[in-house]
């Protein structure tokens, strides 16, 4: 276990009396593709929501040894912790650059801020090129596709020099094309990186994944790599058993958890 | 919005400068050259209007306070300034023997004037607006608490009469920073002063627009949560534009008064900062331009229709109204551009996002 690392220790997250997360513990490394995956409501956003702040939480999150949990959103950033939403949520009035621009700013004086943008940070142009929006980089991000929305996003958290990226459902809406792009620049970028991504999608988990959590009902049910889950009778029997359920189950995860997302923002 | 040339938008300012300080004074009679002063003034408000609200998103219904924190400070030292050794006329005329209200003497001083005028609305607007933004008090609920806060200080300024002239306000100055106020060249003077802020205050915002900040700005309006998961605190950003707002409002209600030769409650309370956010509206309000020249719009409006028929006027104003908001959402600054859009790809409309997203913001 490397000091990078991200070491989430008996995670409880309560809404209210019912109980979302409890006791979860898993933790990721730079150099793998780590996923978290398990049925709808298993409470896998909702893990991410208290590692990144947004969400009240007990146990403990820990990044390089610094706790997460009790810190504000942004100071949590600050941190390196950098994630994206369900719902592709960029910048639209504002050019793919200038989104870029912004994600880069938390390294800059504040003072600077009053200045024009003169040329291109290095990083940008290099998140660009890695997520093949080099041609895209002056138009306004509203009118990209649902995809390179999602490339957009991530390579705001390139830019951002996120340690952490908290990844959810990356791959949802997109085409079997761009599911292998986007599977190709995530073992890409996890070579310095944790990268930890949130998916309902077995088949983009299994082509891409290097180790993965299974959580059911708030809790771990299973841990290891994908063949080791895979043959594990728990996780056949959660899946199995929800089979019948498995299809509605996909079709209804996107609306529902938006309507979740903007619940939280009206608070 | 992202403008990529900038000696566009330069040259306009250029070209409103002109307009404004050569051209002006001299076709004016003096009456409509007091009048464009007075427009000149609230411009000045709508210009940090359209910074806090079209840019940042922050529905700001109160801005008569900061109006009235420039214009109240100022009217305190013409005043003063008017009276000289003695006690101002209103106040001997409830008691004699009246001493002169504690906060008035430092008023007798131009120098504290002036920095009051600068740093009353700074201070109030920090304090408030820190309280408000760290506890992501936004939408309907800020616009409220703005609007309040206005009633409020218009009301305290009704009920005590002895210490700050009541409804009757504070008139009759004779005297600006030594200048005789009943003379034409002096109101040129003051006139020219106000539009000179006017073009200072633009070129202002031209800049923050353009800067890092302005985009950041942007973006918080749009997706505030997003910014945070940025590593920026969202409420800081709003701060700085709600500040410069204030600030702008309270530079416009300082000139307001050398030139309009009275300040009442009324041209602080609720239905005059709508009436401010109603020429910013009417302009487009995340535009450059857009806000000054539709508040200079709406007081020429209330000056020459206003006066032939003062009860037709309200009910142009609101169909005026009505009508930009159906059909114009982003003020009369958007029409140019829907105008190349249109001609460009007849098949497809300008984006209308901005509106979207600020009509959701206000919405509770």
């Amino acid at each position: 276990m490397t000091d990078a690392s991200l070491v989430v220790t008996d995670l409880h997250v309560e809404f209210s009396g019912f109980v979302a997360v409890g006791g979860v513990s898993f933790d990721a490394h730079p150099g793998e593709v780590r996923f978290l995956i398990g049925p709808n409501g298993a409470g896998k956003t909702t893990c991410i929501d208290a590692i990144t702040g947004l969400t009240r939480a007990t146990g403990s999150a820990r990044l390089g040894g610094k706790e997460l949990l009790g810190r504000p959103v942004h100071k949590i950033v600050r941190l390196g912790v950098g994630r994206t939403f369900q719902t592709a949520s960029v910048f639209d009035e504002l050019t793919v650059l200038q989104n870029l621009d912004i994600a880069a700013g938390r390294h800059r004086r504040s003072a600077s801020l009053l200045r024009a943008r003169r040329g291109t940070d290095g990083s940008i142009e290099q998140a660009l090129e890695e997520t093949g929006l080099a041609g895209e980089f002056a138009t306004p991000s509203g009118i990209l596709s649902h995809g390179q929305k999602q490339w957009l996003e991530i390579a705001m958290l390139l830019v951002q020099d996120a340690k952490v990226l908290l990844l959810d459902e990356p791959v949802a809406g997109m085409s079997q094309d761009e599911r292998t792009a986007t599977g190709e620049l995530l073992q890409r970028i996890a070579a310095k990186r944790i990268v930890l991504v949130v998916e309902h999608d077995m088949d983009f988990m299994r082509r891409f994944a290097t180790r993965v959590t299974v959580l059911h009902q708030g809790r771990v049910l299973s841990q290891g790599a994908v063949a080791e889950v895979q043959a594990d009778p728990k996780v056949q029997e959660v899946y199995l058993g929800t089979a019948g359920a498995a299809t509605t189950a996909a079709m209804s995860v996107v609306p529902e958890a938006a309507a979740g997302t903007h619940q939280r923002k009206e608070d | 919005m992202t403008k990529s040339k900038p000696w566009i938008s330069l040259s306009g300012i250029g070209l409103f400068a002109v307009l404004l300080l050569a051209v002006a004074p001299l076709v004016l009679t003096d009456h409509w050259l007091n009048n464009l002063g007075k427009y000149c003034c609230w411009a000045i408000a709508a210009v940090g209007i359209g910074l806090a609200w079209g840019r940042g998103g922050m529905l700001v219904m109160g801005q008569g306070v900061f109006f009235a924190l420039g214009a109240y400070s100022m009217a305190m030292h013409l005043t003063l300034e008017t009276a000289g050794d003695r006690i101002p006329g209103f106040m001997v005329l409830y008691d004699p023997l009246a001493p002169l209200p504690v906060f008035w003497e430092p008023f007798r001083s131009t120098g504290f004037t002036l920095l009051a005028i600068v740093l009353l609305p700074v201070l109030l607007a920090s304090s408030l607006g820190y309280a408000l933004f760290k506890r992501r008090v936004k939408g309907a609920y800020f616009a409220i608490l703005t609007q309040a806060l206005a009633v409020a200080l218009a009301t305290l300024i009704s009920s005590t009469i002895r210490e700050t002239g009541g409804d009757t306000g504070l008139s009759d100055f004779k005297y600006f920073f030594g200048f005789v106020l009943n003379d034409p060249a002096n109101k040129r003077m003051v006139y020219l002063i106000a539009a000179a802020l006017l073009i200072v205050c633009l070129f202002a915002v031209w800049q923050l627009y353009r800067s890092r900040f302005g985009e950041l700005l942007v973006a918080t309006r749009d997706a505030e949560e997003r910014v945070r998961f940025l590593g920026y605190d969202p409420a800081n950003v709003k701060l700085v534009a709600f500040v410069v707002s204030a600030l702008m409002a309270s530079i416009g209600g300082a000139m307001f008064v050398p030139i309009v030769g009275i300040i009442t409650p009324a041209e602080i309370g609720a239905a005059a900062s709508i009436l401010m956010i109603a020429g910013v509206a009417f302009g487009g309000r995340a535009s450059l331009f857009g806000p000054a020249l539709g508040a200079i719009a709406v007081g020429w409006g209330q000056s020459s229709l206003g006066s032939t028929w003062p009860d037709g006027w309200t009910y142009i104003l609101g169909l005026l109204f009505i009508v930009v908001i159906l059909f114009l959402p982003n003020g009369l600054s958007s029409l140019p551009a829907r105008f190349t859009a249109a001609r460009r790809s007849p098949d497809r409309q300008p984006a209308p996002a901005i509106v979207a997203a600020e009509l959701e913001e206000a919405r509770p």
